[in-house]
């Protein structure tokens, strides 16, 4: 009798979180509008939409699991080369070069990597994680640059032309379908994360991350876990990386550089770590950030970038939504 | 052969004194100071600086690149970095690599972007012709100093009454505060000290190795490959982790084997690849002892 009620208690608290709210319908029927509102935006929403992936993808890493990455770019570009050598090799082939099918491609390569890595990930502590980290994504990096063969570079990967969208829609010009492609992947990523997150298995990663000797105590397999949040985190970067190859249809050394494993970093931190939501937040924000700054001041917008990190940290925590939460904490207490 | 050693050298000379500033506070305090690049940068800019605007020379600028490095060091230490101790790992990378973005884009405001070129003193000026080998004398001068500053540094941690409390502090900073060390101004001065090296380094390097802006971030991996492979317990640790990453850099620039028709230059898969390798089976370093708590 007790247990029955206490069970349906944990469903009901359950079903509570993974209801879906108001803003968050808006959130995404507003992002499918930007692009009939500004549709001479397109491309730049295309490429908010692939970092706000590539953030929740850390995010899962970070925030979720709680695994120091400064390397999380590798799988990014990684997933990029995947894509862009699959739809190259398939060029003209109808189903080899389907963009669908690259992205899948991609996840699995990353997935693979991010498997394999996952080990050496998590034998040490935080610093040690940092660094291994940065040393894989430098690994991948000075590959790319070395095996031009393949890779093509300095020079980049050409000639990346993938045929229509389930062999219905074609990539345009301005970028309209390429947003709309990207933002639906987002979509559907973004739900499956936010299911994965709120799912006993998201549960017992918080766990670990609160503490993970005592989450070992209470017969959680730390470690297996952890090698999946990983996993599941570098399949997603790699999925990210494949849409800015298909979308740019191209392929550069720079995807694979480190600043875009700190920037992917400075997203989730400015967004709030370990919420989902704040990576897409965080994504927009820099974006608009970055388009506003190195408009004003080309060369020297890092300043601002690094002045709003140090703030951040010293002043804020939790990110803009930690500093909406803690406004609207604020405003309660006044109203009583 | 005997050139690629010895310029290999002279680069991992620099690089400890470049480092070893940053090993000892990050063992001592367990905080991840990223930005410790962007010190050795002021440090490079401010003896290019001197040099430059007030033609003055290299000998003027190593001292004053020292002595003011450690002041700023001093200071960022007592106002900014004090509040980030007991926050966690990823909020001091965030709160560091934020200071070395600041510092970059500062540097490239009042500088340029361009690489600095140093001019060594004249008497330091070309070759040493050695009958079989002709030996760099800037190269000398830094591997003769750095190797004096070395000794020195070795005999101030093991012979002095500063040495032995920081060692205790490195050791155990809670047992070491029981004991009536005060480990918070061991720090401090720890700190300043190292912000220092780091300055004297970057200036003394500034004539090897290119100094524009993305200094901190460039060398940011290889102060972390030092620790990694060095170790953070102690200072010949990171010294022997410097010259074998020094060598091995300049070794790799020089060597490229073919593999199936393709050239492949070694270089930075050799560096990358031992820190991944050391750090795998040798958490601690490869010259670290494993922590005795």
């Amino acid at each position: 009798m007790s247990t029955g009620r206490r069970t349906s208690q944990a469903m009901s608290w359950f079903a509570n979180r993974a209801r879906w709210r108001w803003p968050e319908i808006a959130l995404w029927i507003a992002a499918y509008a930007l692009v009939i509102l500004f549709p001479s935006r397109a491309l730049l929403f295309n490429e908010v939409a692939i970092l706000a992936l590539f953030a929740v993808s850390l995010d899962i890493v970070l925030g979720y699991a709680g695994i120091v990455s400064l390397g999380h770019g590798a799988f990014f570009g990684l997933g990029a080369y995947a894509a862009g050598l699959l739809a190259k090799a398939g060029a003209g082939v109808a189903p080899l070069s389907d963009p669908t099918l690259g992205l899948l491609f991609a996840a699995l390569v990353c997935g693979f990597v991010g498997y394999i890595t996952s080990f050496l990930v998590l034998r040490g502590a935080d610093l040690t994680r940092l660094m291994v980290t940065l040393g894989v994504a430098l690994i991948f990096a000075e590959l790319a640059n070395r095996m031009a063969w393949l890779t093509g570079g300095a020079d980049g990967l050409q000639g990346v032309a993938p045929s229509k969208i389930l062999g219905l829609f074609d990539f345009d010009l301005y970028g309209r379908n390429a947003y709309l492609y990207s933002l639906t992947v987002l979509f559907l990523l973004f739900v499956l994360a936010r299911k994965i997150v709120q799912s006993p298995y998201g549960l017992s990663l918080r766990a670990i991350k609160g503490n993970a000797l005592r989450a070992r105590a209470i017969g959680i397999p730390v470690n297996r876990r952890l090698n999946a949040a990983y996993t599941l985190g570098a399949a997603y970067a790699g999925v990210a990386g494949a849409l800015l190859a298909q979308t740019t249809s191209f392929v550069s050394l720079d995807v694979l550089e480190f600043h875009r494993s700190a920037d992917v970093m400075l997203i989730v931190i400015f967004g709030g770590v370990g919420t989902l939501y704040g990576a897409i937040v965080g994504a927009a924000a820099y974006k608009a950030m970055y388009d506003i700054l190195a408009a004003a001041t080309p060369q020297y917008w890092q300043f601002w970038l690094g002045l709003a990190l140090v703030l951040l940290v010293l002043f804020v925590r939790g990110g803009i939504l930690g500093l909406v939460a803690e406004v609207r904490r604020r405003i309660a207490g006044h109203g009583k | 052969m005997l050139t690629i050693l010895f310029d290999g050298l002279a680069y991992g000379m620099l690089l400890f004194v470049l480092a070893v500033g940053l090993s000892i506070t990050l063992g001592l305090m367990n905080f991840i100071n990223l930005a410790h690049g962007a010190f050795a940068m002021a440090g490079g800019y401010i003896a290019v600086v001197m040099m430059q605007r007030f033609g003055l020379s290299l000998f003027w600028g190593l001292p004053a690149a020292f002595v003011i490095c450690a002041i700023v060091g001093a200071v960022l230490e007592r106002t900014l970095y004090v509040r980030l101790y007991d926050k966690s790992h990823l909020e001091q990378v965030m709160f560091t690599i934020g200071l070395v973005f600041m510092s970059m884009a500062a540097v490239d405001y009042f500088m340029g972007a361009s690489p600095q070129i140093v001019d060594v003193p004249k008497i330091l000026d070309g070759n040493l012709e050695l009958g079989f080998v002709s030996i760099n004398k800037y190269r000398l001068f830094v591997i003769v100093f750095c190797a004096l500053l070395t000794v020195v540094l070795q005999l101030g941690l093991s012979k002095t009454r500063f040495g032995s409390r920081l060692r205790a502090a490195v050791d155990d900073a809670r047992v070491a505060r029981g004991l009536g060390i005060d480990v918070t101004k061991i720090f401090a001065l720890t700190f300043a000290f190292g912000s220092g090296l780091a300055g004297l380094g970057g200036a003394l390097g500034a004539a090897i190795f290119s100094l524009d802006p993305q200094f901190p971030l460039k060398f940011m991996i290889y102060f972390l490959v030092v620790i990694a492979v060095g170790g953070t317990s102690t200072i010949t640790g990171p010294f022997f982790a410097s010259i074998l990453l020094g060598v091995a850099d300049v070794a790799g620039k020089y060597y490229t084997p073919e593999i199936g028709g393709h050239k492949i230059e070694i270089g930075g898969f050799v560096i990358y690849t031992i820190m991944v390798l050391v750090l795998i089976f040798r958490p601690q370093g490869l010259f670290g002892r494993a922590p005795g708590k």
